[in-house]
């Protein structure tokens, strides 16, 4: 299917996958909704259009407006439910779970299309080893080939070291650089320069990575501080936070998080975000002032976790790129 | 100058890297879901033939490479460069020895090659994928052994030598697969 990435596939009108796996889609969706059914977690929908955006300076958002009288307003397509579903949370829903669509922009390869489905889902009171357990239990039930396997949970650090010979906590850029150069990966250092979250983003896709493949399913947890994104650092050593990753075969599928609930620090980090954003010459982000206001009124104890359906339908249906698991992929859109 | 960003790569897309103009075989988008994007590539220096594995920071932009393959015609070599012409507008291009590579053993008169132009001069040359070349040179087989079997060395026009059948003999044209360098059978003419 890599023809779908090519400009001169404006006439291929058929779908890019099998109806095998347009059919394997429904069954998936169906399984998931009985999963959740039978553990009371609520079903919901939330605005794909927002007046405020995701401001993680390495996702970038489409944006459009809406024009009223002579005013226009920017809007932006979700890169994520997470922002509405935890004013949802903040409101008392309960524990939810979504499928939604999210988009981000200019991430087309193997494993990204620019517009892609999530099951995010929200668990009141689950700290986030529960949460990775009931991760586990959804996964064996959507993927036979997990059967009778247990989940790995490997803090980050451990599997980082072991990989890559260093500390990801402690390490110093010299000792990423004397690494790179030993897994001979010569452009690291013009890339990574002095920032440490791009080393270890480096070194975990080029080094860690390809060894979870030997994993049927890994959960990575304790990431390091810099790498919180929405979670909380964790209590007893703020070093680390309390958020995991699930990879299956090497794949990852998901990102799960002990939810920050503190309005002030969440706030800090949208600014701290933004500025980084402004910094970059990236577009403008518009801060949710209505989660911050939803946390302000108080976010219940939760773990959340976002998984990518179509990589999931990927390993359910063992194809190898992203437009055989789409009815149109990106390039037939 | 003409560049690409990552974003826009594929296979066949031509950039320059390291001052050396490159052909891209393979692009990997790796991203970690909340981290830094990257592209993996994997690239062939179109000067030297190697492939080798490199990674982009993702939308970061890159020099294009003046790389185009014409088809052309050989027309001959003057002891130090081979001489080829655009059969459409009679432009002629002159190769050396570099350029030319493994090509060289295969080259007959009127061949029609892919060139590779860097910034218009030639870079490699891709022969035909058959060639008929006359045998110039074996050892005579033995009389009624049409098997095939085991097969010898022969010499070409060109100076090429590949493995024959033992029953086939000097003087006669053979077609031949360049990409393996591989008899494929006795040329009727």
């Amino acid at each position: 299917m890599l023809g779908d990435q090519r400009n001169n596939s404006d006439l291929f009108w058929e779908p890019s996958c099998s109806l095998e796996v347009l059919q394997l889609r429904a069954q998936v969706y169906a399984s998931i909704r009985a999963f959740f059914k039978s553990r009371c977690v609520l079903e919901v929908e939330t605005p794909l259009l927002s007046l405020a955006s995701g401001t993680e300076p390495t996702i970038q958002f489409f944006e459009t407006h809406d024009q009223r009288g002579l005013k226009q307003h920017r809007l932006f397509l979700q890169t994520s439910p997470e922002f509405a579903m935890k004013r949802l949370l903040a409101a008392s829903s309960g524990s939810i779970f979504q499928l939604a669509k999210a988009f981000r922009q200019g991430e087309v390869g193997r494993f990204h299309n620019p517009e892609f489905t999530l099951l995010e889902w929200y668990r009141i009171g689950f700290d986030l080893d529960a949460l990775m357990d009931e991760t586990a239990d959804l996964l064996v039930v959507l993927l036979p080939s997990l059967a009778n396997q247990k989940a790995r949970k490997l803090p980050y650090k451990t599997v980082f070291k072991d990989a890559v010979g260093v500390d990801p906590l402690s390490a110093s850029v010299t000792d990423f650089s004397a690494a790179a150069d030993r897994f001979e990966l010569p452009d690291a250092k013009s890339i990574c320069g002095q920032d440490r979250s791009t080393w270890l983003d480096f070194l975990f896709s080029c080094v860690v990575q390809p060894v979870l493949v030997n994993i049927p399913l890994a959960m990575i947890y304790d990431y390091p501080a810099c790498q919180a994104s929405l979670a909380r650092l964790k209590r007893n050593d703020k070093t680390v936070c309390e958020r995991f990753e699930v990879f299956v075969k090497g794949i990852e599928l998901g990102n799960g998080f002990f939810e920050l609930s503190d309005s002030v620090e969440q706030s800090d980090r949208f600014d701290r975000e933004i500025a980084h954003r402004q910094h970059g010459g990236l577009p403008a982000a518009v801060k949710d002032q209505r989660l911050i206001a939803a946390l302000e009124k108080g976010l219940p104890h939760c773990s959340g976790i976002a998984i990518g359906m179509d990589r999931l339908l990927m390993l359910r249906a063992g194809v190898d790129d992203i437009s055989e698991v789409l009815s149109f992929g990106f390039g037939r859109a | 100058m003409a560049s690409y960003s990552t974003n826009e790569f594929k296979g066949g897309l031509k950039i320059m890297l390291d001052n050396d103009p490159c052909s891209i075989i393979e692009n990997e988008f790796v991203k970690p879901g909340k981290g830094q994007a990257f592209s993996r590539v994997k690239i062939r220096n179109l000067k030297t033939g190697r492939v080798i594995e490199r990674t982009f920071k993702s939308s970061e932009s890159v020099e294009a490479a003046d790389v185009v393959e014409i088809e052309m015609q050989f027309l001959y070599h003057d002891g130090e460069f081979w001489h080829f012409m655009v059969p459409d507008t009679f432009e002629q291009y002159s190769a050396g020895e570099t350029a030319l590579g493994d090509a060289k053993i295969w080259l007959k008169d009127q061949d029609v090659c892919t060139v590779t132009l860097w910034n218009d001069q030639p870079l490699s040359v891709t022969p035909p994928n058959f060639v008929e070349l006359t045998i110039t040179e074996t050892d005579p087989g033995l009389k009624g052994d049409t098997s095939g079997g085991g097969g010898k060395p022969a010499t070409l026009e060109t100076g090429a030598v590949v493995r024959v059948p033992l029953f086939v003999q000097i003087g006669e044209l053979i077609k031949v697969d360049t990409r393996k360098g591989e008899y494929v059978g006795r040329s009727k003419e």
